[in-house]
């Protein structure tokens, strides 16, 4: 009873009858959808309806936790990243995640930049320098720091560590990045600059947002999913979710009816 | 109106009261400070830094074997005590997390942290001063560093638990393995923690009297060597004490206001380091 369309773009991921367990209790009911290449695809839906628990299994966050299992595919680019033999530290590389809360490390704002570049072993201090330079402006936040580059970034305020944190998720140039209601934590103006940021990876990477911010949804990504009590009820154009919805819960919704 | 009247003056009587109790409690710190001060400040001079330790009956001579032993002792213990008590207690908040082992371990250390602290120096009596066949100032660091251990396991293991997980989560997500997680961003975000208790485990052990007796023992010479007996501040405190010569009993004095300053000083030191961070 789902409606969900084939993306006419080439497609970057591919959600193929994921089932998700925390120990015994089912938390992803049979989920199936592609997530297209170089496009902004928002998850929505009420707490608890699983978008972020679906959101941790592209870069196999759950992992961390025992008990935790998973049951069918996913594909990114063809190979499925669920196999227990996929190498999760090379997926964590190329799939970057942005929290809900600004996890600014304990360092200088240089160093929480270059982490994720060290981790992979890039010593070169002019290289280091170089990219560093890029992901801040990348992430708009270059102006702001270039003159304290050394400065704990946990003087930064919210906004900018949040910023930061993107920064620091595309210095190492990942091929899809996920956030996780990335601007529950923020003030409005913080927010606008976030939803700027998401809008301009559009068509240089595979975005996929968790949000519980209809407007949010409507403004920033190019295909909405929409999820209750577990399943994928309606994955479509956002535009098309939000003006024509096909199923009757996607109305009811998005029309504030629950939730 | 009699009700509220009633209930006012049970709350300045109460008040009263719970003042009087805290300003009681206080007054033996500071009669002990001041009683330490008054006799011990008169025989405290740069002799007793310096000096060696003196004959009996002379009226000469220093605690330089005394403070000496004292600072290898506590050193050693320290070197020993720290990366067991950090690396246990790295243990049981990232890798054993939430397993029935590391709760037993937790469980245990706290068990451990209550033992009369004259039993784990008649252990350390059977385990290593009795097969060498006498005292040595080792023995006395490893009954010392006993003690530390589950100091230092549960204010690290407490402090780690503090670091938010989504900081761990974000460096994982980065492609960190577990060992650089911990090591770049767990041990960074609870370093003053860590450093406050390691401090104020070396302040509780500083003052300890009875795990020495039976191991480090005593000695009437200045030593280097960790293998001999060593004098200790505190045991060489009680032995000038409980001697008939006014210059020793002199010393004793001298002895405790070292040592309780030096660990006050200790003490202090861990609040302002805990105070700066959560200041910040």
């Amino acid at each position: 009873m789902a409606f969900v369309i084939e993306p006419s773009e080439p497609e970057k991921i591919v959600v193929d009858h994921l089932k998700f367990y925390y120990g015994n209790h089912q938390v992803l009911k049979d989920i199936s959808f592609k997530v297209p290449e170089k496009k902004v695809t928002a998850l929505i839906g009420p707490s608890g309806c699983g978008k972020t628990t679906l959101l941790r299994c592209f870069n196999r966050m759950h992992d961390l936790y025992p008990g935790n299992r998973y049951e069918g595919r996913i594909l990114l680019d063809g190979e499925n990243i669920l196999d227990p033999n996929y190498d999760v530290i090379k997926l964590r590389i190329r799939v970057g995640m942005v929290f809900q809360k600004p996890t600014a490390f304990p360092m200088s704002i240089f160093d929480n930049v270059a982490y994720g570049l060290r981790l992979q072993g890039i010593k070169n201090k002019t290289e280091l320098a170089d990219r560093v330079e890029k992901a801040l402006k990348d992430a708009a936040l270059w102006d702001q720091v270039k003159d304290k580059l050394n400065k704990p970034a946990t003087a930064l305020s919210g906004g900018q560590q949040q910023r930061l944190c993107i920064a620091r998720a595309i210095a190492v140039e990942p091929e899809v990045l996920l956030f996780d209601e990335p601007t529950s934590a923020l003030d409005p103006i913080s927010t606008a600059k976030i939803e700027e940021l998401v809008v301009s990876f559009r068509d240089k990477l595979t975005v996929i947002i968790v949000t519980h911010n209809m407007q949010q949804a409507a403004r920033v990504s190019d295909y909405t999913a929409f999820m209750y009590m577990g399943e994928l009820i309606e994955f479509n154009k956002t535009e098309e979710l939000f003006v024509k919805p096909k199923e009757k819960l996607t109305e009811d919704y998005i029309t504030g009816r629950f939730g | 109106m009699d009700a509220i009247k009633r209930r006012k003056l049970i709350n300045s009587l109460i008040l009263v009261l719970s003042t009087l109790a805290a300003l009681f409690g206080l007054l033996w710190l500071f009669w002990i400070l001041g009683t330490l001060l008054y006799k011990g400040l008169g025989s405290l001079s740069w002799e007793v830094f310096v000096g060696d330790p003196p004959a009996p009956g002379d009226n000469t001579g220093g605690l330089k074997h005394a403070i000496v032993g004292q600072t290898i002792i506590v050193f050693l213990a320290t070197v020993i005590g720290i990366p067991i008590g950090i690396l246990a207690g790295t243990y049981l908040s990232e890798y054993g997390k939430g397993s029935r082992w590391a709760n037993f371990v937790r469980d245990l250390s706290d068990v451990m942290m209550s033992i009369p602290s004259i039993v784990v120096g008649t252990f350390v009596y059977a385990i290593m001063v009795k097969p060498f066949g006498h005292f040595m100032g080792l023995a006395g660091s490893v009954s010392l560093a006993i003690m530390m251990i589950p100091i230092i396991l549960r204010t690290t293991d407490d402090m780690l638990r503090m670091v938010p997980p989504e900081l761990r989560e974000a460096a994982y997500a980065l492609g960190a393995t577990k060992f650089k997680v911990i090591k770049d961003v767990v041990y960074r975000a609870a370093i003053t923690g860590i450093v406050t208790g390691v401090i104020l485990s070396v302040a509780r052990i500083g003052g300890e009297t009875a795990p020495l007796l039976f191991t480090s023992f005593n000695n009437n010479f200045f030593t280097l060597n960790i293998f001999q007996p060593m004098a200790s501040l505190t045991v060489t405190m009680y032995d000038y004490a409980m001697s008939p010569y006014k210059y020793w009993q002199d010393l004793a004095w001298a002895a405790a206001i070292i040592l309780t300053f030096g660990v006050l000083g200790a003490n202090i030191l861990g609040r302002v380091i805990a105070h700066y961070k959560f200041k910040k």
